[in-house]
């Protein structure tokens, strides 16, 4: 046992510790802690006050014993009662236990709250450092309501302690992270942007975390830290390695504070002030030149402190994008690096280099490291040094090094480690397809990764080799003849035999001329592979068999006793069997005219064609409401596991590529021929087209699925209610009963559909401002109550009210407020809006008060609008189209024509569209002018899918100028009440 | 209607958790005819630099876990377990970094203690290596040539000595000298406090 060290030594917790490290079995220690357990429950039970010592001492052990993985469920108060303790470590142990075994129990939240604001007050620094340290170990919303306000004036007050503002910083940050909301920037923005000016190297350094995260959510408001962080970064830049005394790391002077400037940079676009800018430049050339100097010392702490501002300024470089002199050196200097004894090194530099060959002034630069990287690959030891060379490959890949790439990646996929082999399959066949110049390298590369790695190429590898070769005709022979080859390998992975059995059942004629693949040949190949397949292969090969039966006459018989064998018609499997028996039958009873049709050739896949919409088709009714997506986790994987350089490519391929569990093989459905869906030119057509064809061929298809979504319901009456007839009683405004809706009531309400924040109503007494945020079918609503009068309000009192049918459609909470409104203050009330189904009307909300005596009574109506649950839907262009189509019955849609009421300024329409919710997409509508967006609108019992186009005719006068907007959802409501919304909007 | 307000919040709204929760991303969307990836919050998401740190042992015992954001007291343990296990599986000579699910982990061994974190992607490593070294010669300097038993003993103080260093998962204050003397002043302030400690005043003070 090492001799206690300073402070108070607490013997018997020494001796509890010895006790449990001398257990020589897992059972004897937990046979110890229970003793320690009861022991101290009893202690804390018992009839004699504790002492303090003795309760921090208690509490301290169960700590221990939490630490040590068990579960602790008392002590919280005694722990609570050390808070109000005046002597320190009580206090420090209180706070401790409290930091690590946070608790959600109220009353001991309000105790917790009650201690720490004791302490904040005490204006005791050690105090107030150990409260605001708990607070920011805590960061729980409770405490972020109870001190978000307090924090920021003690952080800018002028007589705090710089320790004290130090760990105000830092909590007011964490608590911003967890409750942003609760968190008002304001008066206080620019004294904590000059913090960056502070004399204290240790408030800056505090300082400049919270700054940091305030800028990259409020750019606008911050953007004067710019040219200080520039000066500041200067001066430390330029100052030698002992000026900055105790922040000088190893002759480095302020590393942390360096590389928290230059990230704190990397919030903004490049200075705009020539001077600033031309003063950061220098910095960050003064910065690559000290890479060049010999080291100050030998210690790697040194060089890590030195290198880190080194990374941190080339990420800035890399951020700006614009120094194409700069950037170069970068990449000179991560050469440099990739070659360095130091693995650490060595890993940063490629995965630095990856978003430098993102950048087109540094791209060819990169290149030229070519050969470190393919050695890298090869020869680095560690498996994650390996992983970055390889995406540094793929990120450094074009059209010019596309095939030696390719042919490094294959090589060493060879002995690649298992836990990357996946990724690097990947990634090979997305490179392969993006630059093959021709597809016959394409073909083989493919067919050489399911060689390889058979088991690491993923379904939509192979399906995609195989859509590709089915459109495009100069490949097919040349594909044929490669899989025939391969598959006469003796063992060739499962992969293999499909790709085989669906390229020769398609075209296999075009190498059959060749006597040494003559039909029965190619036949005989694959059926040897049969045996050794899974289910979902043979049905593969049984549908290539029927196939051949067409394409060659002469191997009709031999496949039909194939078929007809027991092991295929009498198969356990039903599939197979379904499969022999109806393959049998069709080739035995069809005409071979009828053969040849049923076995067509496959048509082209239609690019972009969408596989989750192909699978969502099948399946009809109800059941499209709630369709679980199987697939979704691989797709995620696989996005996420790429690199940062390449995600957008690989992002760009999937959605060319279908999805492993879609059906586009026919692998699932008994019949392997069936027309894909008519290619994206001719749906544009005809889609905008409003009238009968589209309507009708939509309704064969697909009725049952739409009309099973929504039953069309009644139309709602009261769609165009006027704010008089609302469903409140009509007293008069000086009873105590609410007033009606204010007659410009509903003009507040349109001002808030399109956005979230803003002053929903003022007069000269009260002002109410409005922040909101939506998620899902959920919303939260902050109402800020001002008094502008320098009078006390009194009996205060606001309610929130679902008038009519709106009581089943939106279920609303509120918190009371505070009766007394002092002159100038603001009071805060959160509201809780759960949707349960689409609704027209606003909640109402009554505010009443005594101001001087006199009864103010108003209601408002609350801007919760329909559009508040939508969730924006990318598509591409094809999808969206179909989906218009399959929403052409009359009800479904809502058209308004109307008069501009503003300007038609495309980015003021933009950015109302996307205030409305919906995502607006681009390159989808034939005419640039026009706007189309698509979401889905969430509520608790169902979710529905809105389809929107805005088409504006600008041409015309000023003051002529109209739109024609047209909305489309699987409810007919809803149709109408975006429809309504939205054109008050323009 | 009568569900406890805080409850209700907690419970049901989705970004209850705004803080970048680990392994949940992305999240696929349910609903009738329209799919679509939805990134949780991807602009209101402020992301956390460090997420935690972690002291082990070569046995793979946790000495010190310090967490900066709200996860549940299964989700750590399991977090623990893995990468305490990925980290002793690896050799000594290999790089100080590793990808582990969507985080970044710095770590370094110091004699028998590994000391790891565990920060956002875009955190800049070497820094964080810095960090770590920061803090061992923090205690270094506290207990005079530290080793495990330190920390295993005075566990409460390496967890102070942290808190005065990093808050919120943010480097505080960077100077050795006004960590320690922080450190010191609090041990001052105790010692002054034991001293003139009497039976009536502890009656008077509880």
């Amino acid at each position: 046992m090492p001799a206690v060290s300073k402070g108070d030594g607490m013997r018997g917790l020494a001796v509890f510790i010895s006790d449990i490290r001398n257990c020589k079995s897992k059972e004897a220690e937990i046979k110890r802690i229970n003793k320690e357990l009861a022991n101290i429950r009893s202690k804390f039970k018992g009839d004699k006050a504790l002492d303090g010592y003795s309760k921090k001492k208690y509490v301290c052990k169960l700590l221990f014993i939490f630490l040590l993985g068990h579960d602790i469920d008392f002590g919280h108060m005694e722990a609570v009662n050390l808070l109000s303790s005046n002597k320190y470590t009580e206090k420090q142990i209180g706070y401790l236990f409290i930091s690590v075994l946070v608790n959600s129990n109220s009353e001991l939240i309000r105790l917790i709250n009650n201690a720490i604001k004791n302490d904040l007050s005490s204006r005791n620094p050690t105090f107030m450092c150990l409260a605001l340290h708990c607070i920011a170990n805590v960061g729980s919303r409770e405490m972020a309501e109870a001190f978000a306000g307090e924090i920021p004036r003690i952080l800018v007050a002028g007589d705090t302690m710089d320790s004290v503002k130090q760990s105000a910083a830092l909590c007011l940050l964490r608590l911003y992270k967890a409750s942003p909301d609760l968190v008002l920037m304001g008066e206080w923005t620019s004294r904590v942007v000059h913090l960056l000016n502070d004399q204290h190297m240790g408030v800056v350094t505090a300082a400049i975390s919270l700054i940091t995260c305030l800028s990259s959510k409020n750019p606008d408001e911050f953007k004067t830290c710019v040219s200080l962080a520039v000066s500041r970064l200067s001066r430390i830049v330029s100052s030698a390695s002992t000026d900055l005394q105790d922040y000088t790391y190893y002759f480095v002077p302020a590393p942390w504070l360096s590389c928290k400037l230059l990230r704190l940079l990397q919030c903004y676009p490049p200075p705009e002030d020539g001077a600033v800018k031309g003063r950061l430049v220098e910095c960050l050339e003064t910065i690559l030149n000290k890479a060049q100097e010999p080291p100050k010392s030998k210690k790697v702490q040194h060089s890590n402190a030195k290198n880190a501002i080194l990374f941190e300024a080339i990420s800035l470089i890399i951020h700006y994008d614009s120094e194409p002199n700069l950037l170069v050196r970068a990449c000179n200097q991560l050469g440099q690096f990739l070659q360095h004894r130091e693995t650490n090194l060595r890993y940063l530099a490629l995965e630095s280099m990856c978003t430098l060959a993102s950048s087109e002034f540094s791209h060819e630069a990169v290149k030229t490291h070519i050969e470190t990287v393919i050695n890298a690959l090869k020869t680095e030891r560690d498996v994650s040094v390996r992983q970055r060379a390889a995406d540094l490959l793929y990120a450094m890949c074009d059209r010019s090094n596309a095939k030696q790439i390719v042919a490094e990646m294959l090589s060493y996929l060879e002995t690649a480690d298992y836990s990357i082999r996946e990724e690097m399959v990947l990634k090979v066949a997305i490179l392969a397809e993006k630059y093959a110049v021709d597809y016959s390298w394409y073909v083989d590369t493919i067919l050489n990764l399911i060689r390889i790695a058979g088991d690491y190429v993923s379904e939509e590898v192979w399906y995609r080799v195989i859509q590709i070769v089915i459109n495009r005709d100069d490949v097919q022979g040349y594909a044929a003849k490669t899989v025939f080859e391969a598959l006469q390998a003796p063992a060739c992975h499962e992969n293999m035999v499909k790709v085989g059995g669906y390229i020769l059942g398609e075209f296999g004629n075009l190498i059959a001329g060749d006597p040494r693949s003559s039909p029965l040949v190619q036949f005989n190949l694959l059926h040897s592979k049969f045996h050794l397949c899974s289910v979902p292969t043979r049905a593969l090969l049984l549908s290539a068999y029927i196939k051949f039966i067409n394409l060659f006459p002469e191997t009709k018989a031999t496949i039909q006793e194939v078929l007809r064998s027991d092991s295929q018609i009498r198969n356990s499997d039903v599939e197979l069997q379904q499969r022999a028996v109806e393959y049998l039958k069709l080739s035995s009873i069809a005409s071979t005219d009828v053969l040849a049709t049923v076995l067509e050739e496959m048509p082209p896949f239609p690019e972009r064609e969408s596989s989750i919409l192909a699978k969502l088709k099948k399946k009809k009714g109800p059941g499209a409401v709630s369709v679980e997506l199987e697939d979704g986790k691989e797709r995620g994987e696989l996005n996420g596991g790429a690199d940062r350089g390449g995600e957008a490519a690989i992002a760009a391929s999937n959605a060319s590529t279908p999805s492993p569990s879609s059906d586009l093989l026919g692998l699932r459905s008994a019949a392997p021929v069936g027309g894909p869906a008519p290619s994206a030119g001719s749906l544009l057509v005809d889609v905008f087209s409003e009238a009968g064809p589209a309507a009708s061929s939509t309704r064969v298809n697909d009725d049952g699925f739409l009309s099973a979504l929504h039953a069309p319901e009644a139309p709602d009456s009261r769609l165009a209610e006027g704010p008089g007839d609302a469903d409140s009683a009509p007293p008069s405004a000086a009873s105590e009963d609410p007033a009606p809706p204010l007659p410009e009531s509903d003009e507040l309400l349109n001002k808030f559909v399109c956005k979230n924040n803003g002053v929903l109503f003022e007069n000269q007494l009260l002002q109410i401002g409005i922040k909101s945020e939506y998620r899902q079918n959920l919303g939260r609503m902050y109402l800020f109550y001002g008094n502008k009068t320098s009078v006390q309000f009194v009996s205060f009192t606001t309610t929130v009210s679902c008038p009519g049918e709106l009581q089943s459609q939106l279920n609303v909470q509120t918190k009371p407020v505070e009766p007394l409104v002092e002159g100038g203050a603001q009071v805060q009330q959160v509201i809780n809006i759960e949707c349960l189904t689409d609704f027209v009307d606003a909640p109402l909300l009554n505010i009443k008060f005594r101001y001087g005596g006199a009864l103010q009574n108003i209601t408002l109506k609350l801007p919760v609008t329909i559009n508040k649950f939508f969730q924006p839907t990318e598509m591409a262009a094809a999808d969206f189209f179909q989906r218009w189509k399959q929403l052409s019955q009359p009800q479904q849609e809502a058209q308004k024509i109307f008069k501009a009421s503003h300007g038609m300024d495309t980015e003021v329409l933009k950015a109302k569209l996307l205030g409305l919710g919906t995502a607006l997409l681009e390159n989808v509508d034939p005419n640039p002018e026009n706007y189309v967006c698509a979401g889905v609108i969430q509520t608790k019992i169902q979710q529905v899918g809105c389809l929107l186009r805005l088409e504006p005719n600008a041409q015309a006068q000023p003051g002529e100028q109209m739109y024609r907007l047209t909305l489309r959802s699987s409810k007919d409501t809803v149709s109408q009440r975006v429809c309504d919304l939205l054109a008050e909007q323009f | 209607m009568c569900q406890p307000i805080k409850k209700y919040l907690t419970a049901s709204l989705p970004n209850a958790h705004p803080l970048h929760t680990y392994g949940s991303v992305r999240k696929r969307v349910k609903c009738s005819f329209i799919y679509t990836y939805i990134h949780i919050g991807s602009e209101s998401t402020i992301k956390i630099k460090m997420q935690f740190m972690l002291l082990f042992s070569r046995q793979g015992k946790l000495r010190l876990q310090k967490w900066y954001v709200p996860l549940s007291d299964k989700e750590r343990k399991k977090i623990s377990r893995d990468l305490v296990q990925t980290i002793l599986a690896r050799k000594p000579k290999m790089c100080s970094f590793l990808e582990w699910r969507d985080l970044k982990i710095v770590y370094k061994r110091y004699a028998s203690l590994y000391f790891c974190c565990a920060v956002e992607d875009q955190d800049n490593e070497l820094i964080t290596l810095e960090i770590i070294h920061r803090y061992v010669e923090l205690l270094d300097k506290y207990f005079g040539s530290v080793c495990e038993l330190d920390i295993i003993f005075n566990f409460e103080k390496a967890y102070f000595i942290l808190d005065e260093f990093l808050l919120g998962g943010e480097a505080q204050e960077t100077s050795k000298k006004n960590v320690l003397k922080a450190i010191e002043q609090a041990d001052l302030l105790q010692e002054e406090a034991e001293a003139p400690r009497s039976v009536l005043e502890e009656i008077g003070l509880t």
